[in-house]
């Protein structure tokens, strides 16, 4: 039957994005009238409207899969606590990079605004239940961050990261975009709910399509994701933008990648599982190898986190390949963690960094437990969290994961991932021992506003407090997918 | 009194928060705030040990002072901690050892005193916790996050190629753990427990626990250490401090061989029976390759380092000869007496050793030298020290009436039930063992004054002299009245004994 009179759709679940939108606008108009001595209002604005969208999202949240603008939108607990974790991510990146923008004298309104676009973007994608919804969250999220990577207009590398990163994202989004045409094509709807229901009953004969669709969205995914073999772009960008951008694009994106590849593979895809399994499996491996052993010839600690980056995504490829409850719940649990240690790892740079000097290089580390045993103290919890030796979170994560995978009966599969992270431990402890082993060549005293230092402190207690009771988000995890 | 305390906890976590406290005395001149902080730390830890003998249960085999709280119910992960006759002696020695560690650092360690002190006390929290867990990833938290202390150690006071040998020692251990962190998961999702004693009673294929036995045997060998993945232990020796040698030879040798008697063999009996001739052959290596090795070094710590790693070999075939004597005799009598003899062996090596690091500390700190060549008259000058060193020297040889006889002595015994000729290759070593620790003593300390360097030397202080005669009372006291340990154990050695010999097929 036709639909014959329009229906308001029910707005509840999308207060949060409603709100923020809102929000990003106000702040959009204010900025032009504020001068540059009362910047700073714009970043409390932004984080007010970030903590006023948090106690949204959880008063909206409820127990129950909610859908609306005719099925299009999604309000689940899985989305609900990432978006949660994405505002908290977000804050403090704000928080961190206030320091970093005023030295460099782009501590402008647009910063916030953009970044707050890029966060709406992040939210549309968790909670897309269309494959169009999906692509207008993508596109909004990465039309902000290029321009936040071209932020420092004046910087030669900011602008080359720049293009290139709007150059491959581009491409990526097109081969996406594809696939996503491909599936509709097969299936007749943009509804993942409905691509699913379709892909279930599927003749042999548009199989073959529908494979070539899967392909598409795969790479694309992957793109965005950092995976080997499309993460050419990530060493460049997070070593080419300012480093306050680089902490954005290194922690919360991933977030919401991680989000568009359960509402696209597992949602939307779930019945082909033989099929992406397989491809996600040479991913994850090629991941960590080229991950961890490239990290080890960078000397520049940007371009070895970013190498760490491009591991830690075949670590969390292997839980969702794992294709069980279990398996997502602990690549859920992964991307949260390394949301919050990759934040911890940039926020320390900048940290280090000062008005003409960007602690960009992993020398720039040297002595530091003797400059400052306590921030030494927090980056060696951080290391070692990435690393994944316990008593930190990371090892958690990385047990959750191996878990799931050996539940599957991919032993080999962990025994590969063990011994990446091992190869991939050696760099982690060459920080360590610049922090500890080596004499300070520069004794400039560390420098930050106590906001700063205090969020930090509580980025690493907080990694380490997780890796003693990580329980409750282990819980809260496994809850999403039950 | 102490009875409703949680008294496995405290010894855990009171070194670890006192650690933590240590660590905020960190400035210059409060060096000697920390120094009697973490004195008064590691004597109240050491304190808070005793009960756990004397309240200690001879009769049962059970595990003692248990406490169990769940910790991750997601993955039915529980904070579970117990000590059998196993175990306990074996936080006895670490909290006794701490105690000295604290001590032997007291005047020597001139730069950041609060750090180094509160890294040794967080690790003996740590060290605690591996003998004292009782759930596999309880276990494999301390078990990996006391290297991270260590590190440190090695890598801040350590010698001139400190960086490659602390990274070395993290690596090699790091790579064994983790095949023994896939073997654990693997039993977690076959019997969805990882509590240890649940997994003592599980029931696995050859083919599982042949593969479970590997991955354990790589991640303890490697800490054992047994050749051939020894190779991390002599330069870490030589390039940690005094303090750190101590608490790598003293405790955490001691922890390999802990993992075998704790996981691999009760867990695994099948194939530890089949592999036992691995295992067997490996030991053997350690004992006369190792002792040869030891012969010709010129370094004194890599000396006592290879030294080590050959008197561990007789810890591990301690414990693998068993299945070979039921075979032989068909009683489990002489069995038993194989895991005594190894675990005596171990504590007794404990104290050998790091006695004989702190004399070559005790040497280093007045002529910054660990190189035989540079000594000689020793015992002119020190004549007291002489004294302590020869004593030392002739417990690792393993003379009668140190402890040390005791742990061998029993071991070969055993090893005649077994087969005559792998008692006379680990008999060899007593020869061996004499050979390289005198010589380098009489290289050392006697014969004419060598330079003048030597002739300048003073004798033991006040706290050097506490230090090694408190050690040497302790070697003494087990050589020639061994009993209070050995009814320790007894009964635990017996129910391991039938535990690892009853077939899990």
């Amino acid at each position: 039957m036709m639909q014959t009179s329009f229906q308001m759709p029910d707005l509840t679940p999308a207060i949060p994005e409603i709100f923020l939108l809102t929000m990003t606008c106000i702040i959009l108009l204010i900025v032009p009238y504020l001068s540059d001595k009362n910047r700073v209002l714009t970043y409390l604005l932004s984080l007010g409207s970030l903590a006023a969208t948090a106690a949204l999202t959880v008063a909206v949240h409820t127990s129950e899969t909610v859908y609306t603008f005719s099925g299009s939108f999604v309000s689940d607990t899985m989305g609900d606590v990432l978006k949660v974790f994405v505002y908290l991510v977000t804050a403090v990146v704000f928080i961190y990079s206030r320091k970093y923008l005023l030295d460099r004298n782009i501590f402008k309104g647009e910063f916030y605004v953009l970044g707050l676009f890029a966060v709406l973007g992040m939210m549309v994608m968790i909670s897309a239940h269309s494959l169009l919804t999906m692509y207008l969250g993508l596109e909004l999220l990465s039309l902000s961050l290029y321009a936040l990577v071209a932020f420092q207009r004046d910087s030669k590398d900011a602008t080359e990261a720049a293009m290139k990163y709007f150059v491959l994202g581009a491409l990526a989004s097109g081969m996406l975009l594809y696939g996503m045409s491909l599936l509709y094509g097969v299936t007749g709807t943009l509804d993942i709910g409905g691509v699913q229901t379709v892909a279930a009953g599927l003749e042999d004969s548009k199989k073959l399509v529908m494979g070539l669709g899967l392909v598409f969205v795969i790479v694309g995914m992957a793109f965005k994701l950092g995976a080997v073999p499309f993460h050419m772009w990530i060493p460049d960008v997070y070593h080419g933008a300012p480093t306050a951008v680089t902490l954005f694009i290194g922690t919360a994106p991933k977030i919401a990648a991680f989000a568009m590849v359960m509402r696209l593979l597992v949602e939307g895809l779930g019945d082909m599982h033989d099929q992406w399994q397989d491809i996600l499996i040479i991913m994850a491996v090629l991941s960590m190898a080229i991950g961890n052993v490239i990290a080890i010839a960078q000397t520049n600690i940007k371009r070895m986190l970013a190498y760490s980056t491009i591991s830690h995504v075949g670590f969390l490829l292997l839980g969702i390949l794992a294709g069980t409850q279990a398996g997502y719940s602990s690549s859920m649990f992964y991307v949260i963690v390394y949301a919050l240690m990759s934040m911890g790892g940039f926020g320390m740079i900048i940290l280090m960094s000062r008005a003409g000097f960007e602690a960009d290089k992993i020398s720039d580390f040297k002595g530091l437990n003797e400059r400052s045993p306590w921030f030494a103290f927090m980056m060696l919890i951080i290391m070692l969290s990435m690393a994944g030796v316990p008593p930190t979170v990371g090892f958690y994560a990385k047990l959750a994961v191996l878990q799931s995978v050996i539940g599957v009966g991919l032993t080999w599969l962990a025994i590969v991932a063990v011994v990446f992270s091992v190869i991939g431990m050696f760099y982690y402890l060459r920080v360590i021992k610049y922090m500890y082993f080596d004499k300070a060549d520069d004794t400039t005293p560390i420098e930050s506003p106590t906001d700063m230092k205090l969020v930090m402190s509580a980025n690493g207690l907080g990694i380490l407090f997780l890796g003693i009771a990580p329980g409750s988000l282990l819980a809260m995890c496994a809850a999403a997918f039950s | 009194m102490f009875a409703d305390l949680p008294l496995l906890s405290l010894v855990i976590w009171v070194p670890i928060i006192g650690g933590a406290l240590v660590l905020l005395a960190s400035k210059n001149e409060q060096a000697q705030t920390a120094r009697l902080l973490a004195l008064t730390v590691s004597i109240v830890t050491f304190l808070l040990t005793i009960p756990l003998y004397t309240g200690f249960d001879l009769t049962t085999h059970q595990m003692q002072f248990p406490e169990k709280t769940s910790w991750i119910p997601l993955f039915n992960i529980n904070y579970h901690l117990g000590v059998d006759g196993i175990s306990m002696p074996l936080i006895l020695l670490t909290s006794f050892t701490t105690i000295l560690v604290v001590l032997a650092g007291w005047e020597v360690i001139k730069v950041k005193v609060a750090q180094y002190l509160a890294a040794f006390l967080i690790m003996e929290g740590l060290m605690i916790g591996v003998f004292a867990a009782l759930d596999s990833i309880l276990f494999y938290v301390f078990w990996e996050a006391m290297l991270i202390p260590m590190f440190l150690i090695i890598g801040i006071w350590g010698g001139e190629r400190r960086v490659y040998a602390t990274i070395k020692f993290f690596l090699y251990t790091f790579l064994g753990s983790v095949f023994m962190l896939i073997a654990l998961i693997y039993m977690y999702i076959q019997s969805g427990t990882f509590g240890v004693l649940d997994l003592h009673d599980f029931k696995l294929s050859m083919t599982e626990q042949t593969w479970i036995f590997l991955a354990f045997l790589v991640a303890f060998a490697v800490k054992v250490p047994m050749w051939p993945v020894h190779t991390w232990l002599p330069d870490a020796h030589v390039e940690a401090p005094t303090g750190g040698s101590v608490i790598l030879a003293a405790i955490m040798l001691k922890l390999g061989a802990y993992g075998f008697v704790r996981f691999s063999m009760p867990i695994t009996p099948d194939a530890s029976q089949s592999l036992d001739w691995l295992m067997i052959t490996l030991s053997l290596i350690a004992i006369v390759y190792i002792a040869f090795v030891a012969l010709v070094q010129k370094d004194m710590k890599k000396l006592i380092a290879y030294s080590s790693i050959s008197h561990m070999g007789f810890v591990t075939l301690g414990f693998f000869i068993v299945y070979m004597i039921i075979d032989n005799t068909g009683s489990a009598q002489g069995a038993a007496m194989g895991i005594e003899g190894a675990l005596v062996q171990m504590i007794s090596h404990g104290f050998i050793s790091g006695a004989l690091f702190l004399c070559v500390g005790v040497m280093y700190d007045r002529m910054h030298s660990r190189m035989i060549g540079d000594y000689g008259g020793v015992a002119n000058t020190m004549p007291v020290f002489a004294a302590f060193m020869v004593f030392f020297a002739m417990a690792n040889a393993g003379l009668p009436g140190t402890s040390a006889f005791v742990g061998e002595f029993f071991v070969i015994m055993s090893a005649f039930k077994a087969n005559f000729w792998i008692a006379f290759l680990a008999a060899t070593t007593l020869i061996f063992g004499a050979a390289y620790t005198l010589w380098m003593v009489k290289r050392v300390l006697f014969g004419e004054v060598a330079n003048e360097n030597v002739a300048a030397l003073k004798d033991l202080n006040n706290r050097e002299y506490f230090i090694l005669g408190t050690l040497a009372v302790a070697v003494l006291v087990l050589g020639l009245w061994p009993a209070p340990l050995l009814d320790v154990m007894h009964v635990t050695v017996e129910h391991l004994v039938q535990q690892i010999t009853q077939s899990k097929l």
